[in-house]
Order: C-alpha cells, then structure tokens, then sequence
C-alpha cells in the first residue's frame, strides 16, 4: 500500500517537521511494515509554469514529425513574450494549456534545462510529459495538457503537487483495514497520540424502499450490499488534477471520472466499490452463487466459466459481475473517450458498496487467477460499516465533480449480526509479554484501537469492526504489547531441563562429514530433483526399484520432475559442473534424504485441529509419506593424490571408493562386509557390493567402485571416475558406538610372513579369513603386503599374495616353534579353503 | 724411569692429539700413544720391575701422564666429531618452504557446520535437536499451524506438492516448506516441557538466482512450558546473537503477522560489523548492513494457543516461544557471501577454505 504523505496530513494533524522517515520509523514500531518512502520531486527546481500554447509550426525534413511552438507563460519568463519551444511530442494543440520548464531549472534525474539549439532552432525549454516530471503513469505517454481553465503563469510544481513522500508498506494478511489511507491514518495518529478524522464518520442518509432493487439470495456469502443512484453525469466532466495526482501516488492509473472516483474512495476508506451503468442493467441487481457452466466476460475482456462456489452479482440476464473480483464488461461505464468513438457516454449510474466473504472471495480469486485491488481487500478484511460511507462519499464526489444528481433512494441490505466480543483477563497481555503493563493500560490500548471495553478482572471487548482480525484473547494481547512497543520487552532467559545432547544418529551424522572431510573429500549438498532418465543413463535395470519415485505435481524445471533415490545423480552433476570449471582433482562428498514410495500411493486424509489427532490418526498420515533414508555417498576422478616435489601421483580409483565406505562403517561401529558385485553404474569387474548383517541375515546396504564406461559416457564424466553410495541409517542401526578395548601384552612380537599362490579370481578377503580363523588365539594382526601376478613364476591366472602375521601372547614369550605352528595351521586351513599353496 | 722422559712422552701425545685433524688422525694417534705398544703403555708394563721402593712413585708418575693423554684424546674426540655433526647436518638440510599438497585438504559445507555451530549453542542451554521428514503431510506442515485450507501459501505457486494417485495435488502430501511441522512431531510426540531446535532442508518454488534458491535450510526453536513469555523470547534470542556475533549483540523485535504464532515478530540484530554506527553516517557507510545498522534476522512469536490445542497442549496451562531463520541468508552476511547460487551449486573452490567447522 502506497501512502503519500500529504494525504495522511488530511486525517492527522502531523507537526509540519515531520517527515516520512520520522513516520516509518513510527509505523515500523507499531508494526506496519514501511518499506521504503519514496521522495517524490526531492531533486526538482523551478521554474515549471502553466503556459498556453499560441502558436505551432511543424519543422519539415527531420526523421520524426517536429513542433516549433510559441507559448505564453504570462510572466513567467521575465519578459512576458512568448516563450520559443521545440517539441517533439503531438497530442496537444494551439490553445491547449501545458506544463512548462524553462531554462534554470532541474527536472527529475538531475537533468539541468538550458536554452538549447535543436532542429535548426533554439529551444527556450521543455512542454513537459508526466514522465518527465516524475508523475507516474496517467495513461497518455504524452505531454501533460491541463484543464482550460488552468491560470496561465501558475506555478505547476504546486499545482502538480510534485514534492511529496510516499511511504510504501507491505501490508500483512491479518490488516486489511490498512489497505486504506484511513486504516494507515489510524496507525499514525495512535502512534503520536493524536485525534484522528475519519473520513468515513459522514451523515449518510437513512436507507428507504425507493432505491434501487436488490436481491440478496446468498447472505452468508454477501452479509450487506449498499446501492447508491447518481443522475445526470456530465459527458465533459474531467478527473481534476488532486485526484489523478493522488491515484498517481498510490500507484493506480486514472482512467476516467466516474473510475477514477470509486478507486479513490477505495484507497481512502478501504471498501471496494463498483459503478453500473444504469442504462445496462436490466432490472434487480441480485446476489448469489454462480450456476455450473455459467460464464461471465470480466472488465478484462476475459471470458469466465464460472464455478458453483463463485459468488456473482447479476440482473436479470444473469452473471453482470465477479462479485468482490471484478465487474462484468456488459455494465461497464462508457468514458468520454468511448463516447468520442461513437458510443454514448454513461449518464446515470449505480454504486455498489457490498461486503462479501473474505474466504469466498479468496477462493474465486485463486480459481480465476484474478487478483485485483477489490479481491485483495476483501480477502484480508474490510470494514462492514464503512459501507455506507463509502458510497455515499462516491456519491458526493460524483454530483461534485460530474455535475450529476444524487437520486433519493438508498438500498441497504444487511444481514444481522452482532458486534464480535472477547472476554480476557486483564493481566492476561502481562502474562503473555512477561511485563507488568496493569489494567488501565490495558483497558486504555485497546479503546486505542477502536475497542470498547468492559470489567474489572475479566475484560469484555468489543472489537472495532474494522478489525476482523481481532479474534482470539492472544490477538488483543499483541495489540496492547506492539502499542507499549516490542522495543520495550525486556529479555530474560527462560530455564530450559537438563537436555541430553545429540543422538547417537545426529553424532554419527557429523562424524561421518568430519571423517569425509579429514580424508579429502569436499561435502556437495545437492537438490534432490531428478529426471527419470538418469536411471538409464546410470545402466539401472527396468526392473530395478531405484527407478521407483515420488513425483511432484509442480516441479520448478519439467526435465526433473522426481525426488532423488540416490545421491549419484546430484554427487555427479556436481563432479561435472567442477571438471567443467577447471577443477580436475575431485573428491567429492554429501549426507542425505533419499525418498522411496510406498508400496501402495495413497492420499493423507484432513486431521482436524481442535484436538490431538489419536495416535491411529498420526500413523495413517505417516504411513502414506514416502520412506526417507539418509544415504551418504562420494565421487571422485582424477589424481587423489598430486605429482610435486616428492614424486609422482596417484590417481583417484575404485579403491579410493572402497576405502571411503570403510572409514563411514568405521564411524558407525558397523562391521561391514566388501564382496565383489555388479550393479547398474559400477563397472562390473570394479564393482564392490557392500553388506553388514542385521539380525543374522546379510543384507546389502551399498556399491562402491569405478564407474561404468558407459555411464562415464553417458554423463559425461571424466574417465575412470568412482563413486560410493550406502544406506547411513542401516549401518547407525547396526553399530556399536560403544568400542571394547583389547588387551595389551607386553611381551615380543613374533613375525612371520608368508606368500600365498591362489587363483586370480579368489578374494583376498577370503584367504585372509581362512588365515585368521586358521592362525588362531596367537595372532595379533595380519596385513596384506604385497601382490603380484607373474604367469612365467606362478602360472597362467594365480596371483600371489604375501602377508605379515604377527603373533603374541598375553602370558609368555612365544618361542619360534609356536609362532610357525601358528602359522602353518592358518597357511593349511587357507589351503583347505582358497587353494592356496606356499609359495616356494 | 725419569720424569723427564714420562713428560716427554705426555708431550708428544698431546701435541699428537691436537695435530689430529680427522677422526681418523686421531683414531692413528691414539693408537700410537695409548695403544698397547706405545711409549706409556710400556713404561707402565715397566714399573712392575722396579725395586719396591721406587714402584710408588712411578706409579704416581705414569699414572698421571696417562690420565692427562686420556682426558686430551676425549677432549679432542669430542671436538672433532662436532665438527663433522656440523658438516654432515649442513649437508643434510632442506628447503622447508617446500609446499606439501599431496592429498588436498577436504571440507565440509558452511550451511552444515553454519547449523551445527547453531545448534550447540541451544543444546548447551539444555535444547534437544529434533528432526522429521522432508516430504511431510499437509496436516503438519499447514493445518496443524492454523495455516488453514484457504491460506495461499497452500497454493501451486509457493508449495511444491507431491503427486497423489490420480496424477494431482490430492496426496495431501507437500515438500515441507519450513521445518515448522518438525515443531509439531515434536509437541505430539515429546514430554511436556518441550525444548527443541528444528534444523533442516525445506523447499519452496522460487527460482534459483542470487538471492533465492528453491532448497534451502532454517533452523526453527520451538520451547513449550508452563509460564514462558515473550521476555523469554526475546532473552533467548539475545543470546543466541551473542554466542553467534559476539559479546554486546542483541535483537529487535518488530510486530509482524504468522498464522502460527500470536503475537508475532519479524526479528533484526544489530549489525555484527559497525553495530550500528554506521546510520546516519555517510563517512563510514556498512555493506553488512547497507548502512541501516539491523540485520533482518527472521520471523519469531509466541506459539498460537491453536497450534497448542491442535497438538493436544492445554493454553490454559502451558505457553510457548518459537522462532525459526534461513542458514543461507546468516551464511551470506555472517561470511560475505555475495550470491546464493556460490552455496547450491557445490564448488569445491567455495567450500574448502571454510573447513571442518566455523
């Protein structure tokens, strides 16, 4: 809501100093939020006359149609003669009055007007447009022309009423009544403790049965409907200037007389109104829901089904209006400008002051995708009993600037009902605020606001019925706080219990990134939305279940419509996006949701709100949503280690991806299994399945490996990039975060290595198993050193492993012997299981 | 045995010692006057066949000169074995300005930790950490916030709505647009009292451009006791400005409108840079602030005795607090982040120089 200053001024008697800074600062501290105060003609100088134009001679053999004008500007000037103009503007003739800049003054953007040659001429300023002169649109893009009557010499800065502030405030949804110059009145004059005009405490004449028939069949939907006639318009009369200056500066076009008055008495009472054309309406106006399949062409020139809950106004032809929307084009009121083009200019009309539901009105709105300076207002609230002021100051406005007759009849409908009352404790706003305001500046606030109120202990207040809003006891308590001032509030600390830290998850969660982190890899959140087609550029089966997503009716980009089922999609794209940015060495990292759906999509059902839902409630709505698992996952490509000084690099490889997984199990406490596997991305003879065991079972919880060239293909991907992904809920959900220790002897360690030969194709973690299961209660570690395959030494397709075995005692030192027992036992039991053999 | 002679060889010894010029000069020296076959050595082996009577002096005598060649040899030994550590380790040294980049440092996002730090100043206080779905229900995420059906946040254009069976927005299901349904989870399914901060991703459709991003994260407080005021909501936020920014800090409330909290309040804090002395102060103008000397913080106001009753909450008996605010817009003027996209879009030459914690 745009608010000039100079029209606050009407309402508030402000002390002249104040300036619309002093007033934001005002209004912010009530609540109001002003955004900005805009100073209108803070850089503009004189002098800016009224001239009338004597004389035009078009300049031929330029590209664009110019005027050389003679214009008198009385004395003005200095001189008296007429002042020499050129003008490249046409939309005015000889006698017309105009706005004139002369030579000395400063326009608007610091533009300094001189006496300048042009065309051929010298031009002794500028007939000025609106623009020009920082007026807002009046709809002409032309230059200004004034009404006839205009003095010649005025000064136009005055009569323009150029320098002004505007406070521009982002109204809440709960303050329609400060959807109106008197509503944001009210705020100021509270602030300074000043005595508010309101301008819609006006006589208004007492309704009677001669005016003009109205039928209301919906009151639920339209609980008072005003009807005003206004006679005799004059087809000449002309919006003056304060009213277009003033829509102006609320930010609205002036559009013609008749228009031009229902929208300001609009921005300065706040109610809607809406002008007939008397002479097409055919009969009762009437009220009610529209009929299915019903249509309406809005003032737009938009043609409009019509739904059942869509409340219209009509005559006897049907829908003529979207009730508390916008009106229908078959009443709309013929301008001068359509008289001019043949039609006959709108004489007689008939004013609607009507207040309607604001949830109604909200739904018909958003169902048309219509929101207009009318349906804002009723949907945040409007005053009921401003109604009738409202149209009756239209009506005086309308016989006082269009010479028109103010007919005698009054419609009002109203459907009854009584004044909203609160009953509250008087030291309920203390209890809420935390200070001790007292009864009398309770009681004294809220008659601020409008309230009256009755009572000692327990207050009665009747709300102001500008203040729908005002529902609830907490409501009357923010009033009294925000009045006595936020700023005011005193801070305490309230004394939170004991508190138990952080879960075991959310400290697996941070341990898991500092581990990441620690290990060179950079975290990478992501968006979780997806295109279905990744599935295939990742190689992902048709039947896989990862291809199983929740969909989204509104997705910001069409090309990804789903919500990730794994991190690889997001992680990849980020590893691109940085390869494409020059960054080649990549480790990259990132914790989060995965959504899968249920096995059945169903629909969470409306709870209600005035009680705990039961637990069978809660559960229905749980089970609808889809699973969300936290996954963590990481990519890499190219050197996981740099060439420098020292030697050379090392690429990033599957076994970068593999150890990743390792050091997150680590976090967690959970013993995970690596097999060799094959799955969609990975390429399949780099591909580690990664599993633990819940209750017993073995259950697979992750991939890690070197990508799939194809998939390297597909997303453009750097070669040789490796990725690991693994459900972190699962393995928080098998840890242990409570570690044992060991015991620690003190005795010597006894080494022994030993080099196996087995098949290329049997895993070392297998060998390693029969080892430690074979060398028993002795062995302390055991490491894999070397391996190597050599088909002339070892055969075609056996590879050799060596490891280190380390052997100790908790009671003795162990003697050579035992240690070689030890260690042939596992070598044998190896043997039994791998086939392997000592290497010679 | 003459004394001059047992001098005499003492002598020569010494000056063998001091002409040593290598340690292996001196190994040849000592060998020559202290080993088994030189001078000294055999006029010890000689005292044994002197008469009694004389033995003790010559003892005294050769003992004297051997343990002054002795003394000599170490001495010497010891100085020249310095001389080569100094060589030697001269030889040995390096340039230790050397960069050693081998395995570049990783780090962890600034919206991660920039949350975490948030949340150990309210677990300090006693504050548990709770979470809840992503892809949440609309009971939770607007209804049981008193964000009734006809409220247009609700709308196709702010709320991203997960499609229900028949392909529209009948799921009833949402991307949850704040982490305030997690406020509601945690009142249905904690004790009474209740003292939580909610962080997490939430979703709204805005296009992503420099100031807006369609993910993003808050961080949302709720406490629900017996007694609680907004005193205590404004205290609770003065100190939680204080652990962030430092000593002095402190926040303003300004009234505001939420369906889920009555009264509201937009929150600012004092500019952590110039502290305000920047307002009306053309010579020293605050890009942190834009020279307004607040910082708008978020929204914050005493839980709606609806939401209360919604959650089974008695308002009669208990009152409550909650406040909530975007990380990436604290990321953005806590580090001079100047565009929102540098935080969405993972570049590892953005994330890195923030590290394991901030």
């Amino acid at each position: 809501m745009r608010v000039p200053l100079s029209w606050l001024r009407e309402y508030v008697d402000l002390p002249a100093t104040e300036t619309g800074r002093d007033v934001q600062a005002k209004l912010v501290s009530a609540g109001l939020e002003v955004e900005t105060v805009e100073p209108l003609g803070a850089d503009l100088k004189g002098p800016l006359v009224v001239g009338r134009v004597l004389t035009i001679e078009e300049l031929e053999g330029f590209k664009k149609p110019i005027r050389f004008c003679t214009v008198d500007v009385g004395t003005a000037n200095g001189t008296g003669e007429p002042q020499e103009i050129v003008c490249g503007a046409r939309n005015f003739a000889v006698g017309d009055k105009v706005v004139v800049v002369l030579p000395g003054a400063v326009l608007p953007g610091n533009f300094a007007i001189a006496a300048r040659k042009t065309y051929g001429k010298t031009s002794h300023g500028m007939i000025c447009s609106g623009d020009e002169l920082g007026m807002g649109d009046d709809g002409s893009h032309g230059i200004i022309v004034l009404p006839p009557e205009t003095e010649v010499g005025k000064d136009a800065v005055e009569l323009l009423e150029l320098v002004d502030e505007v406070l521009d405030i982002a109204v809440t949804a709960n303050r329609g009544d400060c959807l109106s110059i008197r509503g944001v009145a009210r705020e100021v004059a509270i602030a300074y403790g000043l005595p508010l005009r309101d301008p819609a405490l006006i006589d208004v004449p007492a309704p009677n049965a001669f005016g003009y028939p109205v039928q209301v069949s919906e009151p639920m939907g339209c609980d008072r409907f005003t009807a005003r006639t206004v006679t005799g318009l004059s087809p000449e009369a002309r919006s003056p200037i304060w009213l277009t200056r003033r829509l102006q500066k609320v930010g609205m076009r002036p559009i013609s007389l008749a228009v031009d008055i229902t929208n300001y008495v609009m921005m300065e009472i706040g109610q809607p109104l809406h002008a007939y054309d008397r002479s097409l309406v055919q009969g009762t106006i009437g009220v009610r829901r529209a009929g299915e399949g019903e249509r309406i062409v809005t003032l737009d020139g938009v043609t409009r089904e019509l739904h059942a809950e869509d409340l219209v106004i009509t005559d006897d032809r049907g829908p003529i209006g979207l009730a508390g929307v916008m009106g229908g084009a078959n009443t709309e009121i013929a301008d001068h400008e359509a008289a001019e083009n043949g039609g006959a200019s709108t004489t007689d009309v008939v004013i609607e002051a009507a207040h309607f539901d604001a949830v109604s009105i909200a739904r018909t709105a958003r169902r048309h995708k219509l929101s207009s300076e009318a349906s804002r207002r009723f949907e945040r609230g409007v005053d009921p009993q401003a109604a009738a002021a409202a149209a009756q100051r239209t009506v005086d406005l309308l016989v006082l600037l269009a010479g028109g007759t103010a007919d005698a009849g009054v419609t009002e409908i109203i459907a009854p009902s009584g004044p909203h009352t609160i009953s509250v404790p008087a030291n309920h706003p203390d209890k809420v605020a935390g200070v001790e305001y007292g009864r009398e500046t309770v009681v004294r606030r809220l008659q601020e606001i409008g309230c009256d109120v009755y009572g000692q202990d327990e207050l009665i207040v009747t709300v102001p019925s500008w203040r729908p809003d005002l529902a609830e006891v907490n409501d009357l308590a923010e009033e009294v706080i925000r009045l006595e001032g936020y700023e005011n509030l005193p801070s305490t600390l309230p004394k939170a219990p004991s508190g138990r830290g952080l879960t075991h998850r959310q400290r697996l969660h941070r341990r898991v990134g500092r581990a990441l982190a620690g290990s060179g890899y950079v975290e990478a959140p992501n968006y979780p939305f997806i295109g279905e087609q990744v599935f295939d550029q990742l190689g992902l089966d048709a039947d896989d279940p990862a291809r199983r997503v929740v969909r989204l009716t509104n997705p910001l980009n069409d090309e990804e419509p789903a919500l990730r089922t794994s991190l690889l999609p997001g992680l990849l794209a980020a590893l691109r996006r940085n390869d494409g940015r020059g960054s080649h060495d990549l480790a990259l990292f990132e914790t989060g949701l995965v959504f899968l759906p249920q096995e059945e999509q169903r629909v969470a059902g409306h709870l209600p709100v005035d009680r705990r839902p039961t637990e069978e409630e809660i559960a229905s709505l749980d089970a609808v949503l889809s699973a969300q698992p936290r996954h963590v996952a990481v990519v890499l490509a190219g050197a996981r280690e740099q060439a420098g000084w020292w030697g050379k690099g090392r690429p990033a490889d599957w076994a970068d991806a593999v150890e990743a997984a390792r050091a997150v199990a680590r976090e967690a406490g959970a013993e995970l299994v690596v097999r060799s596997g094959q799955y969609g991305p990975w390429h399949p003879g780099r591909c580690a399945r990664l599993l633990v065991v819940v209750d017993g079972a073995e259950r697979v919880v992750g991939h890690a490996g070197e990508l799939h060239p194809r998939v390297l293909k597909a997303l453009g991907l750097p070669s040789r990039t490796s990725a690991m992904e693994l459900d972190l809920d699962v393995l928080e959900q098998v840890g242990d975060d409570t570690p044992q220790a060991p015991s620690i002897s003190a005795f010597p360690v006894a080494t022994q290595d030993v080099a196996l030969v087995v098949d290329r194709f049997v895993p070392h973690a297998e060998v390693e198993a029969a080892l430690r299961e074979g060398a028993g209660e002795l062995l302390e570690g055991i490491r894999l050193f070397d391996v190597y395959e050599n088909a002339e030494q070892l055969g075609e397709g056996r590879k050799s492993l060596a490891y280190a075995l380390r052997f100790r005692a908790g009671d003795r030192t162990l003697t050579v012997d035992e240690a070689s027992a030890a260690r042939d036992a596992a070598v044998a039991l190896a043997g039994e299981r791998t086939g392997a053999v000592l290497r010679g | 045995m003459k004394p001059e002679e047992i001098e005499r060889m003492r002598d020569g010894a010494l000056a063998a010692f001091a002409a040593a010029d290598s340690l292996d000069a001196l190994q040849e020296a000592k060998v020559a006057h202290t080993g088994g076959t030189s001078p000294l050595a055999l006029a010890n082996r000689e005292i044994g066949a002197l008469p009694p009577h004389a033995k003790a002096a010559a003892g005294k005598l050769v003992g004297q000169a051997r343990g002054a060649v002795n003394k000599a040899l170490a001495a010497r030994q010891e100085e020249l074995e310095a001389e080569r550590d100094q060589r030697v380790l001269v030889e040995e040294a390096v340039d230790v300005t050397l960069p050693y980049d081998r395995e570049p440092a990783g780090a962890r996002h600034p919206l991660t930790t920039l949350s975490e730090r948030i949340e150990d100043v309210f677990v300090a206080m006693g504050y548990e950490v709770a979470e809840g779905p992503q892809v949440e229900a609309e009971w939770f995420n607007f209804d049981a916030l008193n964000i009734g059906p006809d409220h247009p946040a609700r709308g196709e254009a702010d709320t991203f709505f997960v499609q229900g069976p028949q392909g529209g927005t009948e799921s009833g299901v949402v991307l949850r647009t704040h982490t305030s349904p997690v406020q509601i989870r945690s009142l249905l399914g904690r004790e009474l009292p209740v003292y939580v901060i909610c962080p997490g991703r939430v979703y709204r459709t805005d296009e992503l451009d420099a100031t807006h991003t369609p993910v993003f994260h808050q961080v949302e407080l709720l406490a629900v006791d017996e007694g609680l005021t907004m005193a205590d909501l404004k205290g609770t936020l003065d100190h939680m400005v204080q652990s962030l920014f430092g000593e002095g800090m402190k926040t303003r409330l300004r009234p505001n409108f939420f369906p889920f909290t009555e009264p509201s309040a937009e929150m600012d804090m004092v500019c952590y840079v110039c502290r305000g002395e920047s307002v009306g102060n053309p010579d020293r103008p605050c890009r942190t602030c834009s020279s307004e000397g607040w910082i708008e913080l978020g929204g914050c106001g005493m839980v709606n005795p609806k939401v209360l009753a919604a959650c089974g909450v008695d308002p009669e008996k208990y009152s409550g607090f909650a406040f909530g605010f975007g990380i990436e817009r604290m990321l953005m003027f806590r580090h001079n982040v100047e565009d929102m996209r540098d935080m969405v879009e993972g570049d590892v030459r953005f994330t890195r120089p923030f590290g394991m914690e901030i």
